[in-house]
């Protein structure tokens, strides 16, 4: 190489590496988008590219709902069901030493729809030929939604996250239809249950280029007297290419960590 | 303003908390209504799921030591409000205003961080720093 093309090039080279140490050091362990990308936003969005979810999307404020939701009224059943379910939050919350929240209290999985009701953090989401694939911060979990045309298994064994398939409704709207979820699982912080037979219903519309709309629908006839939408419309934005997201993890050892302190404390 | 908080004190300020703070999944039902103001020496910060925890030591007026432990939110939550894994370290001075429990325990949740050069860290749905009492 010729030692003048050294000389040159180092400089630019350390020029560069500045430059992009800067850029490089804004991309690691993302929370989310600021708050201020969920207040009104400027100008006319871009229009939304057809059949295509692709991206990192945040629901911001909006998709952490700590209080749980107001749900369709209860069967027998479920009244039934509730006499075991002690939340931390809602109308039904009890004091501390009395929560069994499965998620909070032992760190089960969110399950599904816990973890779109709950903590509904950052979400990419991927497509592949015959798969739409859901990678979500909370948990650091993802689910499998199928594309290829099958259809929903019959009598599975239950599954925390369920069985999902998926179609375009039209070009800016996908449908995921879930079934199959383990019944110990509930639906929100405060404890609403759920049965076996649940189906739920996911509706992604992109509104437009930056904006991704999710609606969820639960019907348990089992549990409850009408269907019910928790999640209507709520709008997700689209979060920067580079985003690197956080980890987002109940650790059993953290959370048993943490009861003891707070046990501690009581003494 | 520091300056009319010398010496160590815990007091009551008695505001009403504006909302029912909605994280925090060990929920709303134990925790006060009434805010308390206490300065004290940190002893560990625990940056943790699935609440961190600030652990500080506070004198009271008969000289009596005790160890408060005062949870925030998750690192994710704290995260986007400017905390982080080394916002604190052992032998910092800070006041705190805090919720505590109705069983009176040394736990509560952390709500405004005043630190000795000024700066202050606000917490989950705090939109302004807590008022601290006149000494």
């Amino acid at each position: 190489m010729p030692r003048r093309f050294v000389v040159s090039f180092v400089p630019l080279v350390a020029a560069l590496m500045c430059l992009s140490g800067v850029t490089l050091a804004q991309t690691w362990n993302s929370s989310g988008l600021p708050r201020s990308a969920f207040e009104s936003p400027e100008g006319k969005p871009a229009p939304a590219p057809p059949r295509d979810l692709t991206g990192t999307w945040d629901a911001g404020p909006g998709g952490v709902a700590g209080p749980g939701h107001v749900a369709s009224p209860f069967t027998p059943w479920a009244q039934e069901r509730l006499k075991d379910i002690k939340p931390g939050n809602g109308p039904r919350a009890v004091t501390e030493e009395f929560i069994n929240d499965p998620l909070s209290i032992m760190c089960d999985p969110a399950g599904f729809p816990r973890l779109l009701l709950y903590e509904l953090r950052p979400v990419q989401i991927v497509q592949t030929p015959n798969q739409v694939l859901m990678l979500y911060m909370f948990e650091k979990r993802w689910r499998v939604i199928w594309t290829d045309g099958r259809a929903l298994p019959r009598n599975p064994d239950p599954r925390w996250y369920g069985y999902s398939v998926g179609r375009w409704q039209d070009d800016y709207t996908f449908v995921v239809e879930t079934i199959g979820m383990d019944d110990r699982t509930w639906l929100d912080n405060a404890g609403n249950p759920h049965s076996a037979d649940m189906r739920v219903q996911e509706q992604y519309h992109r509104r437009d280029r930056d904006t991704l709309e999710l609606t969820v629908t639960i019907d348990d006839p089992t549990a409850y007297t009408q269907t019910w939408t928790p999640r209507n419309k709520l709008p997700l934005k689209r979060m920067p290419a580079d985003a690197d997201l956080m980890e987002m993890i109940c650790s059993p050892t953290e959370a048993a960590a943490y009861k003891k302190l707070v046990d501690s404390q009581k003494k | 303003m520091r300056n009319k908080l010398a010496g160590v004190f815990v007091a009551a300020v008695g505001l009403l908390v504006h909302s029912v703070l909605l994280l925090g999944h060990h929920g709303a039902a134990s925790f006060d209504d009434k805010i308390l103001a206490m300065k004290g020496t940190v002893t560990e910060w625990v940056w943790s799921n699935p609440h961190c925890f600030l652990k500080y030591d506070v004198k009271d007026e008969s000289g009596k030591v005790t160890n408060w432990a005062v949870e925030t939110q998750n690192p994710t939550t704290m995260s986007a409000l400017g905390w982080t894994r080394t916002s604190f370290k052992s032998g910092d001075v800070v006041t705190l205003t805090l919720q505590g429990v109705k069983n009176g325990a040394p736990i509560g949740r952390v709500r405004t961080v005043f630190f000795a050069d000024g700066h202050v860290l606000l917490a989950t749905g705090v939109t302004a720093p807590d008022p601290l009492p006149a000494k």
